[in-house]
């Protein structure tokens, strides 16, 4: 099998376009990713696009009416959160099987605003409320509160996260906002699901990503090699059954099959990854995932915010993007967009905000229902 | 219009006679519980192995949040917990009785199951609907 490398990626500036169809979000990005490398529409051989609130309505080829009907196979998917990941992992396998050689991967999603989740059961009455809540914020406060039963966690610690990756994106142009929250003004914001306030729950936006795929000879042959991302493992898993699973989705062994899957893909160890964009959906997902994912052994999460070993600078910075808690949140671009983050690290293009000497970067994504996908991407100049 | 109250999921039952209760669906192969009525288990994938079970009255406090944010009409503060049954069951639901403060919620505090009408809420038919809740466990 070939080596599968991206060699075009980009995203456009979250934030919100309600004058913009979908098709034309995801045009946007698909052409600065084409810029990006230097190619056209025309090179490429067949577009995987990842799309969650359209998914019945063929946004990867009106996608393409936007930029060039060339005829090429189109595949839309919808994976919940994990969509855009999984439209780059269709097209990286494709890749990888010698199928294509180079293909253009697109997530995108335009949001409304307010709670996700929790709508109306089968039955004659409304449930949310009355037998719990759906809500997202809800479901993964109560996720954050299985963790803090188990080790303590504070909400401080939680609210720190947000504090850590609101300061991230105030080195990101390309984020929903650029905003200083301090501890003080997380905890005190507006509470939504205790212990999630606003400020620690990911911001619905509007907003795409797209990535250039190549095989390896063609990325030679198009002498694209210089700012070329490897991608060294790419795995999907969905949730193995756990005894809460009817009322508690469980993101945390997905994750965890994921990232031993990719670790083992990729011949590599938690020590070896330089920076990690990963699902903060929520400021109490991230503490869990820290653990998920190996960056620290069970129990230390806690730990790991309060000695900063997570911020830009630390041990392991984690969502130098400012993560979905302020660079934003569309849901189907999400798994493409930290897909762009770390590549522009290890490309040494991240200015402010850059991970220094980063060389092995992974992005984590997870989808309720449920879906992870993890990649490691590796610098080769 | 039913004249008795509908229950407000399906793994709510009413007998005629005696008490409301919760039922599950046991896998004779491997013991896992399913709140849904279904053939094949997902856990083990044992075909045509579930029997229903009458599900504990009783349980602790598993994992919670406080809900400050909700629909339009949905009343706030309350408490949405997530409750392990004693017979291994994993149910949610609003935790009442309890001032909606993380000062009042204890881990693995003891509840139980308690029935009552779902909060006024009809369905567009003006069907009234019973629904279960947790309380703390007295005595």
């Amino acid at each position: 099998m070939t080596d599968a490398y991206i060699v075009g990626v980009d995203m456009i500036k979250f934030g919100r376009f309600p004058e913009k169809s979908v098709p034309q979000l995801g045009a946007e990005a698909a052409l600065l990713a084409l810029d990006d490398c230097g190619l056209t529409i025309q090179d490429m051989q067949a577009l995987y696009c990842g799309n969650l609130g359209q998914a019945s309505a063929m946004v990867g080829q009106r996608i393409l009416q936007q930029i060039g009907q060339t005829g090429i196979p189109v595949v839309n998917c919808a994976n919940a959160c994990a969509t855009g990941a999984t439209a780059f992992r269709e097209a990286w396998a494709s890749v990888k099987a010698e199928l294509y050689d180079l293909v253009l991967a697109v997530g995108v999603e335009q949001m409304g605003r307010g709670l996700l989740g929790g709508g109306a059961g089968r039955s004659g009455i409304p449930r949310e409320g009355l037998l719990g809540s759906g809500t997202m914020p809800s479901v993964f406060a109560e996720a954050g509160m299985e963790h803090s039963r188990k080790h303590g966690t504070t909400f401080e610690q939680f609210a720190k996260v947000s504090v850590k990756n609101h300061h991230h994106a105030t080195m990101n142009p390309k984020a929903m906002y650029q905003i200083e929250t301090p501890l003080e003004t997380v905890m005190n914001s507006e509470m939504i699901s205790y212990p999630n306030t606003k400020l620690m729950c990911s911001v619905n936006v509007d907003g795409s990503a797209a990535a250039v795929i190549a095989s390896e000879r063609k990325a030679r042959e198009l002498g694209l090699m210089d700012r070329a991302v490897k991608v060294r493992a790419s795995v999907l898993t969905s949730d193995p059954w756990q005894e809460r699973d009817l009322v508690m989705p469980d993101v945390n062994t997905c994750t965890r099959t994921a990232a031993a899957a990719a670790y083992e893909m990729a011949g590599a160890g938690p020590d070896d990854i330089d920076l990690v964009e990963l699902h903060d959906c929520f400021a109490t997902a991230e503490i869990l995932h820290y653990e998920n994912l190996g960056l620290c052994a069970d129990g230390e999460a806690g730990r790991l915010i309060d000695e900063g070993e997570v911020e830009l600078g630390g041990r392991i910075p984690v969502n130098v993007s400012g993560g979905l808690l302020s660079k934003g949140h569309p849901l189907g671009a999400t798994g493409i967009a930290n897909i762009y983050e770390v590549s522009t690290h290890l490309r040494g293009e991240a200015g402010k905000r850059q991970v220094e000497g980063a060389r092995l970067g992974m992005t984590h994504v997870i989808g309720l229902g449920s879906a992870c996908g993890i990649h490691i991407l590796e610098r080769v100049a | 219009m039913s004249t008795k109250p509908l229950p407000a999921v399906a793994y709510l039952k009413i007998p005629d006679e005696g008490d409301p209760y919760l039922e599950g669906h046991r896998c004779d192969a491997c013991g896992a519980i399913f709140l849904d009525a279904r053939r094949v288990c997902a856990k083990c994938g044992a075909r045509d192995r579930m029997h229903a079970t009458r599900l504990s009255n009783t349980g602790t406090l598993y994992s919670w949040s406080i809900v400050y944010r909700s629909f339009p009409g949905v009343e706030v503060p309350y408490i949405s917990a997530v409750v392990d049954l004693d017979d291994g069951a994993t149910v949610k639901g609003n935790l009442i009785n309890v001032e909606p403060d993380p000062a009042n919620i204890a881990f693995d505090m003891p509840v139980e199951v308690t029935y009552g009408d779902a909060l006024g809420r009809r369905d567009r038919d003006g069907n009234a609907y019973l629904s279960y809740f947790f309380q703390p466990r007295t005595g």
